[in-house]
């Protein structure tokens, strides 16, 4: 009976309703001496799990050169202002943030000495605090010792509108303290159920600040440092010669024991994906390349007695096609697909529930996609507690030819369904790449067995993924029935990313196209169930307040989810990286290691 | 390119300066240098001004990659555009770059935020070996099989010469980059198909290395430009051949060796060594699709990835030097013409 109560205990000091001190105090009532109820929080996993990294060479250095290839060449290393995955990569060789997220998006101190949490201090119960104790003895690559001083200037640097830093809005509403040379102190306006953001990954690399100290603001481009990073990394800078070539050596000071191993890193960008693929798994001329985007029968044949092999990790990115319920064919106040207007036919639910059932997701994946992608019907996916337990998947053509009947939909003399003069024709429009022409193939033949007729569209990534307002072409635009694109979830939370799903995110003319929620549907409950989800500190409450908006749009077949994407990499068959779907690759690179 | 050239002579070419009255040669190739270096500054107005203007005009947004990025807010995104300038009025714009460019301020890299000319001073080097070496392999190549061929026409030898230089110049070069990669480096695994700028090693190694790399794209390059130089050389050398001066040295008893190369060959080379010149600013301009496949940090390497990114300012430094050097080597052209050809002259 004893233990069921303080399972009780434990558990409330988990989802943060009781505090830790309070616990303790609670816990010697039972008769359990404070380490022993310490231990009792840990053994539950309050402190985040660290799981090991497999790490096997007992000496750094003499592993020799390592040789990644990036078919996107890096351009600038200052992570601050990478905005490409490419440049992130780069940047991440050389800046180290507080933790990174592994392959179960789990957080993972690096520069911080533990992970803040409500057993360890870190975290505040009201949650509007976070108290990182920082790694003592770490040095920079010019050997001044990193302290608070660096920290607390990267979320100044970061924070100044003049930088224009790509990550800004980590650091945009926080309040950051220095409590002493190793702590540091985050203050959120309101109660933050995701605070892993500020220091934290890709946003959260810190710059040492008697490098960039006299360049915050609208100088930042001129810093020396951003084409010669001195930060805390596994690798020091060689030599950088951008759109080409990144060469380093070990750093031999590294605040991890035994590590790295290799002596040199050689990071080469440019060329193609698939010709990327076959230097590392056929001829074995690079030893890593990431992000291969290749079909995945051509994989397969080169890893046939190949040199290399091809590695797959869980990211929540999604591929999805957004049906229009405006009207993308009548302008008001200078703008289509305008909130005010309604779709003659996709705004009918029974057409969208038969589109969804249109969409053969097993074959796309199958024939398309292979280990680049799960079929779902879920528009979050991952980390696994956000995803929803309802929502399934099914091709069935018969059955969407009964919706439409039943909804009155009749074909005419040309096979095409039509109602009061509406037909069932719709542009289809997505960027150019081959996968996604294929799928839009597949789409449309299946929705001419159900009468449906599919235009199809495709648009120049480089035009459709702008956000050039005067081109009518952009996704955020939607000027067309359909579209199609993976949009990338960043964190292994899915909060931010489901801020495309509100109503004050509508993208419209009047925020030049920029809101995030591009399919203009909005529905008032998913619009509190998120506002709920913002402040919610249980974390199961909030994970459901989450599904619920990710159900709701999915439910009302505004959002069509076809494939989960996955990170495909290609790594030689003796090394071994630590992959992850929720940070760059190189996200800890000083645990690679070859055999 | 000869489209260019006719254009640039206009009507003052060289050939109308024929009929004009004698002025000293000196004082008369001063004259012609000047007036064409002053015609040659409207002409690179012009360029800049269409240049900009299709830039300015094409789709896209060098911020492309912040629109899907959700933790990226469109505020910085709009930041970023007005502090690059973009979001001013191209006049604006064409002229702020304009009197950059004059003052020898080539901007900077939206992609790298780093000085332009420093950009593509990284690439001079490896695009001047890898093209021009390809340029000398190709006259290397042309240079003897040309003549030979136009020597002995429609023999054995010549229809031969024709078929492989017909052939060389229509496969591209993307597709023969491919097969050597296939041959070389997948199946017979003897070459490396990546090009790297900072092989480690020191001394003959490092030419060693430099030089493995380096065979494939050479290859792929010279072979394309040898055919078309064989072709030219070939014709022009047959046009020569037939008149009577050839005709007159034989008759004067001289060696066939001597009439080849003395008589024929040097009158013959006037136009190829135009058309040579005329290649010039391709060797700085570099093979965009060879340097793709091989990943040779060339300026074509540089020049694609910045369209791609939408990087105005580089692919406006790189196409307008590229128009610098392509009106540099028609003056070149032409006066190299007029001193080869003595019955040119400047008038």
């Amino acid at each position: 009976m004893i233990s069921k109560e303080l399972q009780g205990l434990v558990d409330e000091v988990k989802d943060g309703a009781l505090s830790r001190r309070s616990f303790l105090k609670a816990a010697t009532a039972f008769g359990l001496t404070a380490p022993l109820a310490n231990q009792l929080l840990a053994f539950n996993g309050v402190a985040m799990a660290q799981p090991a990294s497999g790490y096997k060479p007992t000496k750094a250095g003499g592993g020799g050169p390592l040789k990644v290839l990036l078919w996107q060449a890096p351009t600038l290393l200052n992570p601050h202002f990478a905005s490409g995955t490419k440049d992130q990569i780069a940047s991440r060789i050389f800046f180290e943030a507080l933790a990174g997220w592994d392959a179960d998006g789990n957080l993972v101190p690096q520069l911080a000495a533990e992970i803040p949490s409500k057993a360890n201090g870190g975290l505040s119960a009201d949650g509007t605090q976070v108290t990182w104790k920082l790694k003592p003895n770490v040095k920079w690559h010019d050997g001044k010792p990193f302290t608070a001083d660096d920290v607390i200037f990267t979320a100044e640097y970061a924070a100044d509108p003049a930088t224009a830093a790509y990550t800004t809005s980590a650091y945009s509403n926080i309040k950051v303290e220095k409590i002493d040379n190793l702590t540091v102190r985050i203050t959120f306006p309101n109660p933050q159920p995701f605070w892993a953001d500020a220091f934290v990954a890709t946003n959260g690399q810190i710059l040492p600040k008697h490098h960039f100290g006299d360049y915050k603001g609208a100088k930042s481009r001129e810093a020396p440092a951003n084409l010669k990073p001195i930060g805390t990394g596994p690798y020091k800078l060689v030599d950088f010669k951008p759109g080409d070539v990144i060469t380093c050596e070990r750093n031999a000071d590294y605040h991890v024991p035994n590590q790295p191993q290799f002596d040199t890193l050689e990071v080469k960008g440019g060329g193609d994906a698939a010709s990327a693929a076959r230097a590392v798994i056929q001829t074995g001329e690079y030893d890593y390349a990431w992000n291969m985007q290749v079909e995945d029968d051509l994989l397969k044949r080169m890893e046939q007695g190949g040199k290399g092999r091809v590695l797959v990790a869980v990211a929540g990115d999604i591929e999805y096609i957004i049906l229009n319920t405006t009207d993308p064919n009548v302008e008001v106040d200078g703008e289509r697909s305008s909130v005010k207007t309604k779709h003659p036919t996709l705004s009918d639910p029974a057409v969208r529930s038969a589109i969804n059932l249109l969409v053969d997701r097993d074959s796309i994946q199958k024939f398309i996609y292979g280990r680049g992608g799960n079929a779902t019907a879920s528009f979050v996916n991952e980390p696994a507690r956000f995803k929803s337990k309802t929502l399934k998947y099914e091709f069935n053509i018969d059955k969407a030819n009964k919706i439409l009947d039943d909804a009155g939909y009749k074909r005419g003399a040309d096979g095409i369904r039509e109602k009061d003069g509406k037909k069932l024709k719709y542009v289809f429009q997505t960027s150019i790449n081959a996968p996604r022409q294929k799928c839009q193939a597949i789409i449309k033949q299946a929705c001419q067995k159900a009468g449906i007729d599919l235009e199809l569209k495709s648009v120049t990534a480089s035009v459709f993924f702008s956000s050039d307002v005067a081109n009518p072409d952009t996704y955020t635009k939607l000027y067309c029935d359909m579209e199609m694109y993976t949009t990338t979830q960043p964190q292994p939370d899915p909060e931010r990313f489901l801020n495309q799903c509100v109503s004050w995110e509508i993208a419209n003319k009047d925020n030049k196209w920029l809101g995030r929620n591009v399919s203009r549907w909005s529905d008032k409950e998913a619009d509190e169930a998120y506002k709920a989800a913002q402040k919610e500190l249980d974390p199961d409450k909030r994970a459901a307040l989450l599904i619920k908006v990710n159900e709701i749009f999915c439910n009302a077949h505004v959002f069509v989810p076809l494939l989960a994407r996955t990170r495909v990499v290609a790594a030689a068959n003796n090394l071994f990286p630590r992959v992850t779907g929720w940070d760059v690759d190189t996200w800890d690179l000083a645990a690679w290691y070859r055999t | 390119m000869s489209a260019a050239r006719n254009l640039l002579h206009g009507v003052d070419g060289p050939r109308r300066a024929l009929h004009r009255s004698r002025v000293p040669e000196e004082t008369a190739v001063l004259n012609y240098l000047i007036r064409r270096l002053l015609l040659a500054i409207p002409s690179l107005l012009g360029i800049s001004v269409i240049l900009f203007v299709v830039l300015a005009l094409a789709p896209g947004d060098p911020f492309e990659e912040l629109a899907t990025n959700p933790n990226v807010p469109p505020e910085v995104r709009e930041a970023l555009r007005t502090k690059f300038g973009l979001n001013d009025p191209i006049m604006v714009r064409y002229f702020r770059w304009l009197f950059a460019m004059v003052q020898g301020d080539w901007g900077f890299s939206f992609a790298s935020r780093i000085n332009v000319d420093t950009l593509i001073w990284q690439r001079v080097p490896t695009t001047l070996f890898v093209v021009g070496s390809s340029q000398l392999l190709a006259l290397a190549i042309a240079l003897p099989v040309g003549i030979y061929a136009a020597t002995r026409p429609y023999s054995i030898f010549d229809q031969i010469a024709n078929t492989l230089a017909f052939v060389g110049f229509s496969l591209p070069t993307f597709f023969t980059g491919l097969l050597l990669i296939l041959i070389f480096s997948v199946s017979l695994d003897w070459l490396p198909f990546v090009y790297r700028s900072d092989i480690a090693a020191t001394g003959w190694r490092w030419y060693w290395e430099n030089l493995r790399q380096a065979i494939m794209p050479i290859t792929v390059l010279g072979l394309f430009q040898a055919a078309s130089y064989t072709r030219y050389v070939r014709s022009a050398v047959l046009d020569v051949i037939q008149l009577d001066y050839v005709t007159t040295a034989r008759a004067k008893g001289l060696s066939e060796r001597a009439v080849t190369l003395r008589h024929v060959t040097r009158n013959a080379l006037i136009p190829v060594v135009t058309l040579v010149a005329l290649q010039m600013p391709a060797v700085f301009g570099g093979a965009i699709v060879t340097e793709q496949i091989f990943r040779i940090p060339g300026i074509g390497s540089l020049l694609i990835s910045a369209i791609l990114a939408n990087d105005t300012p580089v692919i406006m430094a790189v196409t307008f030097v590229f128009s610098c050097l392509v009106v540099l080597f028609n003056l070149i052209a032409d006066l190299l013409y007029g001193w080869l050809d003595p019955r040119i002259s400047f008038g």
